[in-house]
């Protein structure tokens, strides 16, 4: 059987195509390129909006195949890996790449196992092996201390998950022609498993979603100082995380936690207030783009992963930058 | 309730060292402690047992010094525990380990829930616990934060996810990986220290699992590591001193520019 096609799971909510989709297309591009062959999207989900579908192929899915049913309309494991097993049966994609997001790190290796595929989580890079055309995955591993990559030589598909935002959506191509199938979904039998309902964090911002992530150690010393970290944060329209002292001491929910046991982010721009850098929470944070930190002790760990850092009392320091910022707010141009 | 809890034994990670030379990690000497994030999947599994009855078998896949990690499990509370070991087992990635913990799942039997941690601190995939629920053919879910309402047939829980909680009722048995809001793990106690000394726990290799060779280990595993590198953690960082209130604002301008000039404002 001739596997062939670069795919990737793209992930909707309440029927709108959802930015990973953009991201996994910009990686799927490029190994689409590499491998000479199209670029396929699947979507599962209910009342899913055309425009939707339509951006998929101008960010540049050659074929888009859709299944949209009531029974899709919430990610439930059973139902959406009957959905895909269809998909791998009827296209035989060579290579699939979905987000290392709740949905897909819980769906791809379930699908891993049904389909016989090797499955690679997390990954930070991928490439092709240009003598083998075989996909590269490289990730981090114990605790980021290693980046490990790994190929699956003979079993098909080669899946792989990607974090969030590791990667700029493909851009926009108005114009671009692409192919849009609505399939069926296969018989999907009385879920096992059933979605009652959804409550939203009080946070604003998503730690996952948030291009900037602003992080609070235990530094800040107590609950009571928090608004002075949610007001740099609005300012800055970020999202707010905490180290593991800090979520241990009820300062914060464990939502915010970032690092091994909580979080892994990979915002633009990390700033880390009143923490240390432990080797626990770098393993959560070390991709981001920029980092920077404050905090009063020169030797910290922060400092030898940031790009940028002050010696000083957040205390101080944080006031000032929110101060700036407003400033900034009131004079800076309009964008 | 019976519930099978799945753990791993990984090295401490603060202590893990490379060797430089060949870019490979040194295990030897460094300290083994149950993975962390397992610690909370057996805490709930003994919460459920002293509510609603019932018993908890822990199972690892690892070396013989993995009984190490079962014998905590015990001291912490779990009835019985098993250790899987079989040198044919050895380079197993996701795929090949959650066949062989499927299959010694099978084995045992009778079960209403099979409780993973999130994820191991070395491997970090995730991946094994939805690979179980394949294999066994249940449904799963993943990062659940609470239990809400249980009995032997059926649950209700809180699933972790990017902006919120899902509400989810499952039929069981059912695989739950945990995160660590589901409950804060207690310390072993004296008694359970000495019953997991006394306790003999019985190891299952191939001659007891009779799985096919070629579907387990390195050669039964899809995936290869085909290279290891130790990524430069230093950054060049540019340091400035703000040592009172004045300059603290001199330092934060001098930050805002270097933002600014990173176009991340």
């Amino acid at each position: 059987m001739e596997h062939c096609g670069v795919w990737i799971l793209a992930q909707q909510q309440n029927g709108a195509v959802e930015r990973i989709s953009y991201e996994l297309l910009s990686r799927g591009l490029e190994l689409a390129h590499k491998r000479n062959s199209p670029l396929g999207a699947m979507l599962f989900g209910c009342r899913i909006s055309p425009a939707g579908l339509t951006e998929l192929i101008d960010r540049g899915a050659d074929l888009v195949v859709v299944m949209d049913s009531p029974q899709l309309e919430h990610f439930l494991v059973e139902s959406y890996a009957l959905c895909m097993l269809e998909i791998i049966k009827q296209y035989h994609p060579e290579i699939i790449i979905a987000g290392a997001t709740s949905l897909g790190r819980t769906l791809m290796p379930y699908i891993a196992i049904k389909a016989g595929a090797g499955l690679t989580a997390d990954c930070t890079g991928l490439d092709i092996e240009p003598e083998t055309g075989l996909l590269l995955q490289t990730r981090p591993a114990i605790g980021g201390n290693i980046m490990a990559t790994i190929k699956t030589p003979r079993h098909r598909p080669q899946m792989a998950t990607v974090r969030p935002r590791s990667t700029q959506p493909a851009p926009k191509l108005p114009g671009r022609t692409g192919q849009i199938i609505q399939l069926p979904s296969p018989n999907l039998p009385s879920a096992r498993m059933t979605y009652e309902g959804f409550t939203r964090n009080a946070d604003s911002q998503s730690l996952a979603d948030a291009d900037t992530v602003v992080v609070v150690g235990r530094g800040i010393k107590k609950a009571e100082n928090l608004p002075l970290i949610y007001d740099l944060a609005r300012r800055l329209n970020a999202a707010v995380g905490a180290t593991r002292d800090v979520v241990d001491r009820g300062w914060l929910s464990y939502p915010h936690q970032v690092g091994l046991s909580g979080a892994t982010i990979s915002p633009r721009l990390y700033i880390g207030i009143g923490l240390s850098g432990s080797i626990q929470h770098i393993a959560g944070m070390q991709t981001a783009e920029t980092i920077v930190a404050v905090n009063t002790d020169p030797s910290a760990q922060i400092f030898k992963l940031a790009d940028f850092g002050i010696v000083g009392d957040l205390f101080n320091v944080v006031p000032a930058l929110a101060q700036l910022l407003q400033e900034r707010g009131l004079h800076a141009p309009s964008r | 309730m019976r519930t099978i809890v799945c753990i791993k034994q990984v090295p401490e990670t603060k202590s893990v060292k490379m060797d430089e030379a060949t870019g490979t990690v040194i295990r030897e000497g460094v300290e083994a402690i149950i993975n962390p994030l397992d610690l909370y999947a057996i805490e709930l599994a003994i919460r459920l047992r002293d509510s609603h009855g019932g018993e908890v078998t822990c199972i690892s896949m690892g070396p013989p010094k993995a009984i190490t990690a079962l014998k905590e499990a015990v001291a912490m509370g779990v009835d019985t525990a098993v250790l899987i070991s079989d040198s044919g087992f050895a380079g197993s990635d996701t795929w090949a380990t959650s066949h062989i913990l499927a299959s010694a799942i099978r084995r045992i039997g009778v079960f209403n829930l099979v409780i993973c941690g999130e994820r191991a601190t070395d491997g970090d995939t995730g991946q094994v616990g939805p690979g179980i629920a394949a294999w066994l053919d249940l449904p799963v879910a993943t990062y659940v934060s609470g239990i809400s309402e249980i009995n032997d047939q059926f649950c209700r829980l809180h699933r972790l996810v990017e902006d919120g909680y899902e509400l989810l009722s499952c039929c069981l048995p059912c695989v739950l990986t945990v995160v660590k809001e589901i409950s804060q793990p207690r310390l072993p106690t004296l008694s359970g220290k000495l019953k997991a000394k006394a306790m003999q726990i019985p190891v299952w290799n191939n001659d007891t699992l009779q799985l096919d060779p070629a579907q387990v280990g390195l050669q039964g595993s899809p995936t290869r590591v085909v290279r290891i590198i130790k990524p430069k953690l230093t950054r060049s960082c540019r340091l400035v001193s703000a040592p009172d209130d004045s300059t603290a604002a001199s330092a934060a301008a001098e930050m805002i520019t270097f933002l600014d000039q990173k176009q991340l404002l």
